[in-house]
């Protein structure tokens, strides 16, 4: 049989020799390897203080967007919740009301949204289909808790700081998905 | 009473208290336990009299090796107080009478021995010492000796072809 | 039996020693621990424990804490006593043999010779032996005091492990024992510091007197008795919190007193190596001496974790079949020989 890489390696079968019996110099060899990992460099990454550059195509925890004035663009249309493998997006939607204009941009929105970190999957499908530039995923992940209730995020947890009143996290948030929609 | 009195009637107490003990325990593993504590005081005797290599190979041959053995077999076989079987009276009886028989016996012939008739020697003998030992081994009893070696060599073999046995 | 004859002063310098010695030995144990976590990360290109304190140093006594506040659990069907008395046996026997290992010459301390060894008796090797095999009980009565079939099985296979190469041991000693005609360690280390090491005559006893060293102290290749991979951890199985440390540390402090023993009987023990000592003062002599011994017992140290996180371990027959059918016949062989060449030098002389 041909060989799938070029580093396949025949198993040597043949019968032990004296010298190879008694192991002394096989297991010195096996020493001199581990000897030789003592000056190697350490794979380790120091976790809090260092930490891994996450790939251009990671995928971590959603962020409902906003537009530049603070509304939120989601319409609610359910569209997310329709991609999702998962099923792990509801959404109830409500009509704005006058004078709610600042705070939604369109005349529907999601008065509830709540996605299930636990029966997330992560897989961006609901950030493919969103028709309204909605939702991201950000370069974030969802931290550990104690209770399986506290995996369900709600709308608080999820949207992006508004612009107006928190201007600073918003463009650090903003900074990120800038860096997502750019990627190709 | 002089540190070494005392240390001789307390080993002896050891002794033959955990004797005692071996025979009275329900539990066939703690007879086992206190049969060490009993070579172990019989150890304490030897360093008395002055027998360092005696008493630390009474160790490390019965204490050491002899009773794990012992130890072996009765944690393997599990062993307990409801499990053995009450023994009929008359077997009792009859171990009662030869185990008699032997003590007498044993009596009978240390009683006028010159050494029961000497004071204990306490720290004044040497032949428990190594190199004292060894010379009297290999010169005045050099075929007793050898002929005891055949026997545990023989007695090897013996187990080895048991072992094999298919 | 003049150790009887008990004066003050005596009695007090014997019980300093001891003490000072079985804290070095204890403080050597818990640092042992740690040495071994940052030697195993080098060696698999990690760091090693380095969060507590300054580069991870304080991290035996997190460990040590740690088991303290563990809460302790006696098993409801075990026999308490005997499953106290084990890991105490354990403890007891890891720190008698240090004992009889000579730490260094003799200081002068307050106008009083103070040997450096607790007890220097005349049976020295054989008084090891005797407590190694002591060791054995610990093992035994914990894992059946347990009333677990697993306990039992790992304390059986641990105790028959001790027993095999016990007599391997003891024969590859005995070749040396011919050479240097003295059972007492204090003589041996002295007739190397006059003349060579040990190791030069004795190359053979010395490898096979290692290897046993790690199947008794359970180190890898030879660590069965608690293999928790794959056999089900071992005798110490129903143990929790400090009676689990008891078990663990005594291993480490068989691990330190077996590498002085090996220091002391092969690597000259508390000789510095190209040094004439004999022309120092005596203070100065007795320290590097001992500095010389702890350098010896440490790198032996660093051998056995060498040792441990390079090879995989024995499967059960293969250590049975090594102890019985390579190490004992080869320790044989060279006592035969040892004994052939001494009696050839001795005619020729």
């Amino acid at each position: 049989m041909q060989s799938l890489t070029q580093r396949a390696k025949p198993v040597d079968r043949s019968p032990m020799t004296w010298l190879e019996k008694i192991y002394l110099w096989n297991i010195f060899k096996g020493m001199l390897i581990t000897f030789r990992h003592f000056f190697k460099k350490r794979a380790t990454i120091q976790y809090p203080e260092q930490k891994r550059p996450f790939s251009p195509v990671f995928r971590g925890l959603h962020i409902l967007n906003r537009d530049e004035q603070g509304r939120e663009n989601c319409t609610a249309c359910g569209l997310c919740a329709v991609a999702c493998p998962a099923e792990a997006i509801t959404m109830e939607a409500a009509e704005r009301l006058p004078g709610e204009e600042h705070l939604y941009r369109e005349e529907k929105y999601a008065a509830r949204y709540e996605i299930n970190m636990l029966r997330c999957i992560f897989c961006g499908l609901c950030e493919e289909a969103c028709p309204k530039d909605a939702i991201y995923l950000s370069e974030t992940f969802a931290p550990a808790n104690y209770s399986r209730k506290s995996f369900i995020y709600g709308k608080p947890d999820l949207l992006i700081p508004d612009p107006v009143k928190h201007p600073e996290e918003y463009a650090k948030a903003k900074g990120e998905l800038d860096k997502k929609k750019s990627k190709p | 009473m002089s540190i070494t009195q005392l240390l001789f009637w307390f080993l002896t107490a050891l002794a033959l208290g955990s004797a005692l003990m071996v025979i009275f325990s329900k539990n066939p593993v703690h007879s086992i336990l206190w049969l060490i504590t009993t070579f172990f005081a019989i150890s304490g005797h030897y360093i008395l009299l002055n027998a360092q290599f005696l008493a630390i190979v009474n160790i490390i041959v019965y204490a050491g090796a002899i009773m794990v053995l012992f130890l072996f077999v009765v944690m393997l076989m599990n062993l307990n107080a409801s499990a053995t079987p009450l023994k009929k009276k008359w077997l009792r009886f009859a171990g009662v009478i030869s185990g008699g028989c032997l003590l007498l016996v044993l009596t009978a012939a240390l009683k006028d021995t010159d050494i029961m008739r000497q004071e204990l020697m306490m720290k004044t003998g040497d032949i428990g010492l190594i190199h004292n030992l060894g010379t009297v081994l290999f010169k005045e009893y050099v075929l007793p000796f050898e002929i005891s070696s055949v026997l545990f060599l023989s007695a090897m073999v013996g187990a080895v072809v048991i072992g094999k046995k298919e | 039996m003049n150790l009887l004859a008990l004066d003050g002063a005596f009695v007090l310098e014997k019980l300093i020693l001891i003490a000072v010695v079985i804290s070095i030995s204890l403080v050597v144990a818990m640092y042992a621990t740690y040495v071994e976590r940052k030697f195993a990360g080098f060696i698999q290109d990690r760091h090693g424990p380095n969060r507590a304190g300054p580069f991870g140093l304080l991290q035996p006594l997190a460990d040590g804490l740690k088991l303290f506040f563990k809460e302790e659990i006696i098993p409801n069907n075990s026999n308490k006593l005997l499953f106290v008395l084990g890991p105490c046996l354990a403890m007891l026997t890891a720190m008698m043999t240090s004992a009889i290992i000579p730490w260094g010459g003799t200081v002068e301390l307050f106008g009083q010779q103070v040997s450096l060894q607790i007890a220097d008796i005349n049976i020295g090797i054989l008084y090891v032996f005797g407590v190694v095999s002591m060791g054995v009980y610990g093992m035994m009565i914990g894992g059946w005091a347990s009333n677990n079939k697993f306990s039992l099985m790992a304390a059986l296979r641990g105790a028959s492990q001790a027993i095999s190469y016990e007599l391997a041991m003891g024969l590859s000693l005995i070749a040396l024992l011919m050479l240097t005609g003295s059972l007492s360690l204090k003589t041996i280390t002295e007739q190397q510091v006059t003349g060579l090491w040990n190791i030069v005559y004795q190359p053979v006893g010395f490898l096979i007197f290692f290897v046993c060293a790690l199947a008794e102290c359970n180190r890898a290749p030879f660590d069965l008795p608690e293999a928790e991979s794959e056999l089900n951890m071992g005798y110490h199985q129903e143990y929790s919190s400090m009676k689990l440390g008891f078990f663990l540390f005594a291993e480490y402090i068989n691990m330190f007193i077996s590498c002085a023993i090996i220091a002391t009987l092969f690597f000259g023990g508390y000789d510095i190596p190209f040094v004439d000592e004999s022309t120092w003062s005596g203070g100065a002599a007795a320290i590097g001496g001992v500095l010389a011994l702890m350098t010896k017992t440490f790198i032996l140290i660093l051998v056995f974790m060498w040792i441990r996180w390079t090879l995989p371990r024995f499967r059960y027959d293969q250590l049975m079949n090594l102890g019985w059918k390579g190490l004992i016949p080869l320790a044989l062989l060279n006592m035969v020989a040892t004994g052939a060449v001494i009696l050839l030098t001795m005619k020729q002389a």
